[in-house]
């Protein structure tokens, strides 16, 4: 059933325990989103080193989906070079048929590439949700792009 | 028990299916379904009778006129309006609530005049007199809910003072249900010599209200959320106010003469009915009315009080649901918030929504009242002549759903 597809135990998982939640105390890059619509909201603080992001932290409040596709996001992006997160947000965007593109597909695992991540495939199903899905990773593109 | 369930029968959309599951619609605040009598009274005037109102020379124009007149004279009777002419068709209450700020508040509010709103408004009755502060130099001021949901009229001594020029409020909240104090309040504007403004786009359709009995200046609802179309509503105010209202928007249909540098406007309520008007609309929202009366407010009341009473008392039977509003149905409208353990509003209103039952989820255009409740959001479940029992039952069901979906034991 699809509403099972859509609040996973990894989702709600991430939902109750978010991941790397909280501010950072220097960041270098900051961003708030908001969804005016639903009110879900995330603020994004990360530090830069090297050309890669060394620290990260989320916090906002709203719906499982998007608390969970922050809390992943913050999982998952520590470690990797600015290129990476970058091409990391795209093919998220094409998991969630927002953008075109390779989500790193295995065609009937769409997103396997990508970990807990590719629970978010579910919401793809729920039109209305996909923008929950993808705030935390448009904020992310939003702190990336500016200086805190 | 009152039952109209023979009603669902004039309700074609109550028809609809969404992957076998018949709709439950409970969104009624948000917008009503029209009877087949409404879309029919549509349907007829664009097929015989479509013509601008006003000035034609020919019968067809004659025709349309007096139908969109004869539409006034309905929503006058049915308010017990003193005269039409104190009915001024708008596009709904926000543009009501607009009319008001803008045409009587800019021209009569000054530096240190006082404009005072309750915290369970609607954004429709806070950001238009926020707008005018602006203009104005007027200052807003807030009366604040009891623990029981309701305007707090032991605090309008403290909050409406001889500086108040403005008491405006809702007669019935859309998050809540909370009926407003009218009495207390008018009294209380009266006392000052303030106006008071009713947000009755919850009230009237709810409740048979007679404008003349609240002693309110004026009183603003939609044709939409009354079974009638979208994009109108009405403005009624007491003629002496009307009569010293601007208009708030300038243009055909509300002059008597235009020169090149000055205008004269039409009598009331013409003045304030710049352009050609939403014609079709006013027709469907005179036969929205004539259903209602067919149907008798009492009767409408006594059923919503009824499918409420049900409601509050099977939303209390599942665990861990909060309910924000009054549980005494004699306080309040069918308009039910709730929230269900820590599963967020939108997450619930997906989860209902795949058995087709419609809740609304979000801050309901009522940011400050969120605020007051120190939630982020709630869902709301509302009633309104075409619902039965059974449909709560399903609702019910939906949230245990939710509930085993979210592992909440």
């Amino acid at each position: 059933m699809s509403l099972d597809e859509l609040y996973r135990q990894v989702i709600l998982d991430h939902y109750r325990n978010p991941r790397r939640a909280g501010h950072l105390e220097h960041p270098d890059r900051h961003a708030d989103g908001q969804n005016p619509l639903c009110g879900d909201e995330i603020s994004v603080d990360l530090c830069i080193g090297g050309g890669k992001v060394v620290d990260v932290a989320i916090l906002g409040r709203g719906c499982s989906i998007s608390q969970a596709s922050a809390s992943m996001m913050a999982d998952r992006i520590v470690g990797l070079t600015l290129e990476e997160v970058d091409a990391l947000a795209h093919r998220v965007k094409a998991l969630l048929d927002i953008e075109d593109g390779d989500p790193g597909l295995d065609p009937d695992r769409p997103g396997a590439a990508l970990g807990d991540i590719e629970a978010l495939a579910g919401v793809r199903r729920f039109p209305v949700r996909v923008k929950c899905a993808d705030l935390p990773w448009t904020t992310l593109e939003e702190a990336l792009s500016g200086k805190a | 028990m009152t039952d109209l369930s023979h009603l669902r029968k004039d309700f074609p959309i109550l028809q609809r299916e969404f992957d076998g599951h018949p709709l439950v619609y409970l969104d009624s605040a948000a917008t009503s379904q029209k009877p087949t009598q409404v879309l029919d009274a549509l349907d007829d005037y664009y097929r015989r009778h479509n013509a601008n109102v006003h000035r034609g020379a020919y019968r067809l124009a004659q025709e349309a006129t007096e139908m969109y007149e004869g539409a006034r004279v309905k929503v006058a009777r049915f308010i017990n309006a003193s005269s039409p002419s104190e009915v001024v068709f708008t596009r709904g209450t926000t543009s009501a609530i607009n009319h008001i700020a803008y045409g009587w508040g800019l021209y009569h509010l000054k530096p240190g005049d006082r404009i005072v709103l309750t915290t369970l408004e609607h954004h429709a009755n806070v950001v238009p007199w926020q707008l005018i502060t602006r203009h104005t130099g007027a200052e807003l001021a807030y009366l604040p809910i009891n623990s029981d949901y309701l305007i707090d009229t032991s605090r309008i001594a403290d909050v409406i003072d001889e500086r108040t020029k403005v008491v405006a409020f809702s007669g019935m909240s859309n998050v809540l249900g909370s009926i407003g104090p009218i009495t207390e309040l008018v009294a209380a504007a009266q006392a000052v010599g303030a106006v008071s403004v009713i947000d009755a786009a919850q009230m009237v359709p709810h409740m048979a209200t007679d404008v003349q009995a609240t002693g309110a200046d004026f009183v603003a609802f939609s044709a939409h959320k009354m079974l009638g179309p979208t994009g109108i509503g009405a403005l009624w105010g007491r003629m002496e106010r009307l009569t010293e209202m601007e208009p708030a928007e300038g243009g055909g249909e509300m002059i008597r003469d235009v020169k090149l540098y000055e205008s004269t406007w039409a009598d009331v309520p013409h003045k304030f009915e710049a352009g050609t008007p939403p014609i079709a609309e006013a027709i469907g929202f005179g036969a929205a009315v004539d259903y209602l009366e067919a149907i008798g407010m009492d009767a409408v009341r006594k059923h919503e009080m009824d499918i409420t009473a049900y409601a509050l008392e099977r939303l209390s039977e599942v665990p861990d649901l909060t309910i924000y509003g009054p549980m005494d149905p004699g306080l309040r409208g069918g308009a039910v918030s709730f929230t269900l353990a820590d599963i967020h509003p939108h997450d619930l209103a997906t989860i209902l929504d795949q058995r087709a039952v419609t809740v609304r989820a979000g801050h309901h255009c009522a940011k400050p009242l969120m605020t007051v409740l120190d939630v982020p959001a709630t869902a709301r479940a509302s009633f309104y002549v075409y619902n039965e029992h059974r449909e709560v039952d399903l609702l019910v069901d939906a949230l245990d759903e939710a509930r085993r979906l979210f592992g909440v034991t």
